[in-house]
């Protein structure tokens, strides 16, 4: 998961996103963001994300992300 | 509407870009975003510059320097033309209609058939529908298709969520009628759009433009000022709406026509950012070479310009070589998307024209 944190720290060092369990609600990630995060965890876990599955619910908290990650194969 | 066009060819396509390019990196101050987050979009969505037409061009500047350049290389007679479809989304005014102007400034005869349709992102694909069925009244003349959109005038140049994105051109096909010309499959495709998915929303009559609509704000809450006479796009529905509907949309075209999704060689899909190509090719099950996905970068996403634009810009001589199995392929405002399968090519001209517009 500190990987998953590094990314989002990295998009965003301004925010705590350990602090949050909605990013979205909370205003931590936009659609922009999240067009980045995908690319960061495709890139990094080595993985490919359908489309369908790139929705405000799947990256909204860390959790979402990490069974995200699973979903699409990546390994934590 | 799921249809076969038979006898049906386009012969030539053009397209007319503005000179003036605006790179990416000089616009970041315009936004409210901290530039180093801005610049970040650089890399992720596909933004490097994009053409932006001058103060004084209208839609029909386009369109006019399109034809009279076809007219001037002798690759048209006006004579032959029977029809103008001009389909936009920012025509000049909204009376009278651009094909209209058009038809005025070449002083064309007056049983040409001058005809508008208001698109945006499928203007070039609806044109060619327009064009495909008034042909068939048309027995010995030619339709010529504008898909032409300034959309740089209609959106606020503070919104970092569409100004980027927006890039101005015209593309321009010939389409006839020609008893040898394989088959054509289409399949189009609506959902009205009651939420302002993609939407300009003053200046017609539901709400016509006034001081108030004239005024910056904060509409969304994201951060990006723009007035109700700009266009706003809610980019997570659009991007959701294509990745849910365009590849069974292919699919479904590709079924009908009775072709693999290997024998095709070009999908050419409407421009919207490199991101959401490539996502729409993996859920395609496309390789990505075969989906041409660099107008953003280099021009911009010149909406229902966008696909002629992409064949003068990447295949000019391909076209005019040799006939290549295609799938085009366009979804946007609306919401509309359609796809239709053709062998294009063996065109007696495919180019791309700067203009002083």
């Amino acid at each position: 998961m500190e990987k998953i944190y590094a990314i989002l720290n990295d998009l965003h060092p301004e925010f705590d996103y350990r602090d949050s369990d909605d990013y979205i609600e909370d205003g931590l990630l936009d659609s922009f963001d999240a067009v980045q995060l995908i690319s960061e965890l495709e890139e990094k876990f080595h993985i490919t994300i359908d489309g369908l599955d790139i929705l405000p619910e799947n990256i909204g908290s860390i959790h979402a992300i990490v069974n995200l990650i699973r979903k699409s194969g990546g390994k934590i | 509407m799921k249809t076969v066009f038979h006898g049906k060819r386009i012969t030539g396509i053009m397209s007319v870009v503005p000179e003036t390019v605006v790179k990416f990196d000089d616009e970041v101050e315009n936004y409210t975003f901290p530039p180093k987050q801005t610049m970040r979009l650089k890399k992720i969505m596909g933004y490097e510059q994009h053409r932006i037409v001058k103060e004084t061009t209208a839609t029909s500047d386009f369109c006019v320097f399109g034809l009279q350049h076809m007219l001037d290389q002798g690759w048209l007679k006006k004579e032959e033309i029977g029809a103008i479809i001009v389909a936009t989304s920012v025509p000049d005014h909204f009376v009278p209609p651009v094909s209209s102007i058009i038809h005025g400034k070449f002083e064309l005869d007056p049983e040409v058939v001058c005809l508008d349709i208001s698109q945006g992102c499928t203007a070039f694909y609806m044109g060619l529908i327009q064009a495909f069925m008034l042909l068939d009244h048309l027995p010995n003349k030619k339709a010529i298709v504008f898909a032409s959109d300034v959309l740089s005038k209609k959106t606020s140049r503070q919104d970092r969520n569409s100004y980027p994105l927006v890039g101005d051109a015209c593309g321009i096909a010939v389409v006839e009628n020609d008893s040898k010309a394989s088959d054509i499959h289409a399949i189009v495709r609506n959902k009205g759009d009651l939420k302002g998915v993609l939407t300009i929303p003053a200046g017609g009559s539901r709400l016509a433009c006034s001081a108030e609509t004239a005024v910056m704000r904060d509409t969304e809450g994201d951060g990006n000022l723009r007035c109700l006479d700009n266009l706003c796009m809610q980019g997570s529905e659009v991007f959701v709406f294509a990745q849910v509907e365009v590849p069974p949309l292919v699919n479904d075209t590709l079924k009908f026509a009775g072709i693999n999704k290997e024998d095709v060689e070009l999908y050419l899909l409407h421009q919207p950012n490199r991101f959401m190509l490539r996502k729409l090719a993996e859920r395609m099950e496309v390789p990505y070479e075969k989906v041409p996905m660099n107008l953003v970068e280099n021009f911009g996403n010149s909406s229902g310009a966008c696909i002629p634009l992409s064949i003068t810009y990447n295949f000019p001589d391909l076209m005019k070589e040799k006939e290549t199995k295609c799938m085009l392929c366009a979804f946007g405002s609306g919401l509309t998307w359609g796809a239709m399968t053709m062998d294009l090519g063996e065109l007696d001209f495919c180019e791309m024209l700067q203009s002083n517009l």
